[in-house]
């Protein structure tokens, strides 16, 4: 299949790799408008207080201060931001509402003529708090004493619902073993290099918020308007702004609706960057925080029966989107496996902490951990290879499409297959005889395994399903294709990009359908007011959708192109044949219009062009995720996401007895998402989400104190993977084509970042097997295996 | 009003002269004041890298040094490191070769970090580049195709 392809598949270059390599990058931060002014931000130092006091004269004095906004003022002029559950009364607003709920909470935002002289005013800030109990502990906020986040709300639990998909009370009376355990997974994020970034000017002739920002965020402008108290046109925002890195966290809506009042109210364009401490505990952008109460019953063959699995998410003192990251995993609740029923609990509590937002898979990577940790477990419990037992379990090529208990359909997969190849490249055989080689020297060696899903193709089909007040069954994207007079052809997207060469992918498709060069294709941003419908680049969606909207309206033009020649030619467009851009009939080969001659037609020649085609040549096509469209069925079974990559992750380590530090020695990684557009691309997110993957497994953690505390606010204490810590890393790749996708391509944008958790944590236990010793929690810092190991050391 | 000192500091070939206050950090100085923008601002405790410039032709923080330090030195910043045409350097052409960049956000501080390594050691290992870059945090690409381009610009170098 990938053979029929042109330019899809091929070695390319990015459009987007000059100007970056150059410097020559636009991120919100170079972006400088005339009388800009520049805000820092006064945070709670307390888990939980009263404000009871704001003090701005100091402040004022200090030289070009010119605002001191309260919470107060702010509250009162703009709505709450959008709750992704039904519990409106967790009100959230950009500045503390008379109550900071989580230390770091922003409460008072300082704007003046330059970030220096914001900072200076900011210090000098007086506020009068009144400390007020606090809970820090998810399991505890459930408790009926404990003190409550949002009383108005009434409880700390935010969302729960039980599923149950399946005979699952019967599946496991009759097999033959059970097993349950715990597997914890803290607090971490993408934490992108570029923290959070918007500019907003307000232009009060046009009565316009122009807004510059840097975000990864489905429908910002409709939020940042809605939460302005603004019609949705009386907001432009700019999606020409390169973003520094998201992987899920850029949503931004708070920065947004602050800076969008302050420019309106002043007058003035109004900047916030955040600086990394302002970013780290008052950004909200920590992810997943998960105790997963696991419950498995399988037979003495390691045959999987069926599946409890209560997760408890401590989603923070908001609630955004972030509570519906324990939805997503519903689509993919068994992982690659054939499990005949599940039961699933998910549970969202309110803590006074930072709040959640969107992480890479949304939730699926803790899930993925939470799954290899039974598999891994149900190999030790019956003393079987870890490998022969995912063999045994793993859905087998001829069983696609499978439809899973909780109501998704995988399209299409060679699990097996991928398995394999990756277990040949790692040279498994010999990587068993290293280990145990390494262990008899004396040595903690280990290798992890860990298959894994990726799903893709983002359909948000988890809002309805935890939210039934909220009827979203599209989740479209959308691109323009227009050719100019001079022959050019420029693709218009709707969205910002975070490094993921949009720009490209674009070019490629549209290059692909019009057999045009993609390097003489020029990529643009719309901004929101001329923009056609998008939901931003999540859950691993562009390449399907984006892609396969820009193709959609290449292939419009195409068939505009060849109705011309036909009109010419007085002949049936099944007659035209179209090459290079140019169409000529079949059989008469000097019947032929070039693309110049076409483009010219349709441009300037309407008395060439046949009836009722429009003049000009432009084309826009939006699409419905393929599958989606459907509301859940009262059980909570539903067609999440349509395409379905996988994953099989082999990884060897050696742990330093004296330090506890684990060194990554080999790492493969087999990938099976379809028809990849640009393989140099895939390659490069996956080698990311790796590393990234490497971090949430043994460094990353927004650890607190109990007081409330968040003890890692910089990169000192929050760790995150140079070089020395990420290995050299091989990609084996493997293509089953999606039916469901323009050109078989599947999403993305998450791989690596599914697998490598659980893959590490399963090395590190193969290691720490020997000893005894297991460690379900992520991240398993050295200082943790240190301290595992201590006491049993040989 | 904040006192004033006169510095001068030759950037990317240029003497620039201007008035600034003490705490100015050369960072601040090089993307408000001199309006070079490839310099990026990542964590401002020194341990990103992503305002990584060459000083005297050496890589540092510019977020971990006053503008006035600068002051009688040579910086060199991203945008200096092209060729003299304005075409990519070697090296900068090797990072988009192998797509040794993503989001674009480390990318200048890594070319920073690999120039400077490239000047002292014309033929490094992998082992050598990873060393050389590791002061410098990526969180896109897992630095398997920095070191890639890294490696590759020393190939096209020889």
């Amino acid at each position: 299949m990938t053979t029929a392809f042109r330019y899809v598949g091929k070695k390319r270059r990015t459009k987007e790799g000059p100007r970056f390599a150059a410097g020559r990058g636009r991120f919100v931060a170079d972006i400088a408008l005339p009388q800009m002014k520049h805000v820092a931000l006064v945070t709670s130092p307390y888990a939980c207080a009263r404000i009871d006091r704001v003090d701005a004269t100091q402040a004022l004095a200090v030289p070009g201060c010119v605002c001191v906004l309260s919470g107060e003022e702010l509250c009162a002029a703009v709505d709450p931001l959008l709750v992704g559950v039904d519990a409106p009364l967790v009100k959230r607003y950009p500045l503390a509402n008379g109550i900071a709920r989580y230390a770091g909470e922003w409460v008072v935002a300082v704007v003046a003529d330059s970030r220096a002289a914001a900072e200076d005013a900011a210090e000098k800030v007086q506020i009068g708090y009144q400390p007020l109990p606090y809970n820090v502990d998810a399991e505890k906020a459930l408790d009926a004493a404990a003190p409550l986040v949002h009383p108005e709300h009434g409880s700390n639990l935010l969302y729960r619902r039980q599923f149950v998909w399946g005979p699952v009370a019967e599946d496991f009376a009759r097999a033959a073993h059970r097993l349950s355990f715990r597997a914890r997974w803290h607090r971490s994020a993408t934490v992108p290099i570029e923290t959070f970034g918007v500019l907003a000017s307000w232009d009060a002739g046009r009565q316009i918020l122009d807004v510059w920002a840097s975000i990864q965020m489905p429908k910002f402008p409709d939020q940042t308007a809605r939460a302005l108290r603004l019609p949705g046109s009386a907001v432009r925002v700019h999606f020409d702004v390169d973003v520094g890195g998201s992987y899920g966290v850029k949503r931004g809506i708070k920065h947004a609706v602050l800076v969008g009042y302050l420019a309106k109210k002043l007058g003035f364009p109004v900047r916030l960057i955040e600086d990394r401490l302002e970013n780290m505990r008052g950004g909200d952008m920590h992810g997943p925080d998960r105790i997963f109460d696991m419950e498995v019953a399988f037979e003495a063959d390691a045959t999987i029966r069926s599946l409890k699995i209560r997760a408890l998410d401590d989603v923070g003192a908001y609630a955004g989107r972030a509570p519906l990251q324990l939805g997503k995993p519903v689509g993919a609740i068994v992982g690659p496996y054939r499990i005949g029923s599940v039961a699933y609990e998910p549970i969202a509590v309110l803590t006074n902490k930072t709040a959640q937002e969107a992480v890479r898979g949304f939730g699926q990577s803790p899930t993925n951990f939470a799954l290899e940790t039974a598999l891994d477990r149900i190999a030790r419990h019956l003393g079987m290879d870890r490998v022969e037992v995912r063999r045994r379990n793993l859905i087998r090529k001829d069983e696609f499409p499978y439809l899973i208990p909780s109501g998704t359909t995988y399209d299409s997969g060679d699990y097996h297959a991928v398995l394999d190849k990756a277990l040949a490249a790692a040279g498994y055989a010999e990587l068993l005889a290293t280990r145990d080689a390494a262990r008899a020297a004396g040595k903690l060696a280990g290798i992890g395994i860990a298959t894994c899903l990726e799903p893709s193709g983002g359909n948000s089909a988890f809002e309805p399903l935890f939210n039934p007040k909220n009827e979203t069954t599209t989740w479209m994207d959308s691109c323009l294709v227009r050719v100019d007079l001079s022959g050019s052809i420029t693709g218009v997207m709707n969205t910002s990009s975070a490094g993921q060469a949009h720009e490209t992918l674009v070019a490629t498709c549209v290059g692909e359908i019009l057999e045009r060069d993609p390097d003489s294709i020029r990529v643009v941003r719309a901004d929101s007011l001329v923009a056609l419908p998008s939901n931003s680049p999540v859950g691993s969606r562009m390449a399907i959708m984006l892609g396969g909207a820009a193709a959609g309206a290449a292939r419009k033009v195409r068939e505009r192109l060849i109705a011309i020649a036909a009109h010419q030619f007085e002949c049936a467009v099944e007659d035209i044949e179209y090459r290079d851009g140019h169409a000529s009939l079949k059989g008469a080969p000097a019947k032929r219009l070039s693309w110049d001659q076409l483009v010219e037609i349709a441009h300037r020649k309407f008395h060439l062009l046949p009836p009722g085609v429009e003049p000009g040549l432009q084309e826009k096509f939006v699409w419905q995720v393929p599958t989606g469209g459907m509301l859940p069925t009262p059980e909570g079974r539903i067609q999440m996401y349509p395409c379905t990559a996988f994953e099989a992750h082999l990884v060897y380590v050696e742990i330093d007895r004296d330090s506890g530090r684990p060194s990554l020695q080999r790492y493969v990684c087999g990938h099976d998402c379809g028809v990849m557009i640009n393989p140099q691309v895939v390659h490069g997110m996956t080698y990311g989400g790796i590393a990234h993957g490497i971090g949430a497994a043994l460094y990353e953690r927004f650890a607190y104190s109990d007081t409330g505390q968040l003890q890692s606010q910089t990169f000192m204490d929050y760790l995150i993977p140079s070089a020395m810590e990420v290995p050299a890393l091989r990609i084996v790749d493997h293509c089953t084509p999606s039916p469901l996708t323009t050109f078989g391509q599947k999403g993305s944008g998450e791989a690596g970042y599914l697998g490598a958790p659980a893959a590490i944590a399963s090395a590190v236990n193969d290691a720490l097997a020997p000893l005894g010793v297991a460690i379900d929690e992520l991240p398993m810092t050295p200082h943790e295996i240190w301290q595992r190991t201590r006491g049993v050391r040989r | 009003m904040e006192k004033k000192h006169a510095v001068a500091i030759e950037v990317n070939g240029k003497i620039l002269r201007a008035e600034l206050p003490a705490r100015l950090t050369l960072v601040d100085f090089l993307r408000d004041e001199a309006r070079l923008t490839g310099t990026h601002v990542g964590c401002e405790h020194g341990i990103c890298g992503a305002c990584s410039v060459l000083f005297d032709a050496q890589p540092i923080r510019s977020c971990l040094m006053f503008a006035w330090q600068a002051d009688g030195h040579r910086v060199t910043t991203v945008e200096g490191l092209a060729n003299a045409d304005g075409s990519p350097s070697v090296l900068q052409d090797s990072f988009c070769e192998t797509h040794g960049l993503q989001c674009g956000y480390c990318t200048p501080g890594m070319i920073v970090a690999a120039h400077a390594l490239l000047e002292e050691n014309r033929a490094p290992s992998e082992a050598e580049v990873r060393a050389a870059i590791a002061g410098n945090l990526c969180r896109c690409t897992g630095y398997q195709q920095i070191v890639d381009a890294v490696l590759l610009a020393a190939s096209r170098k020889k």
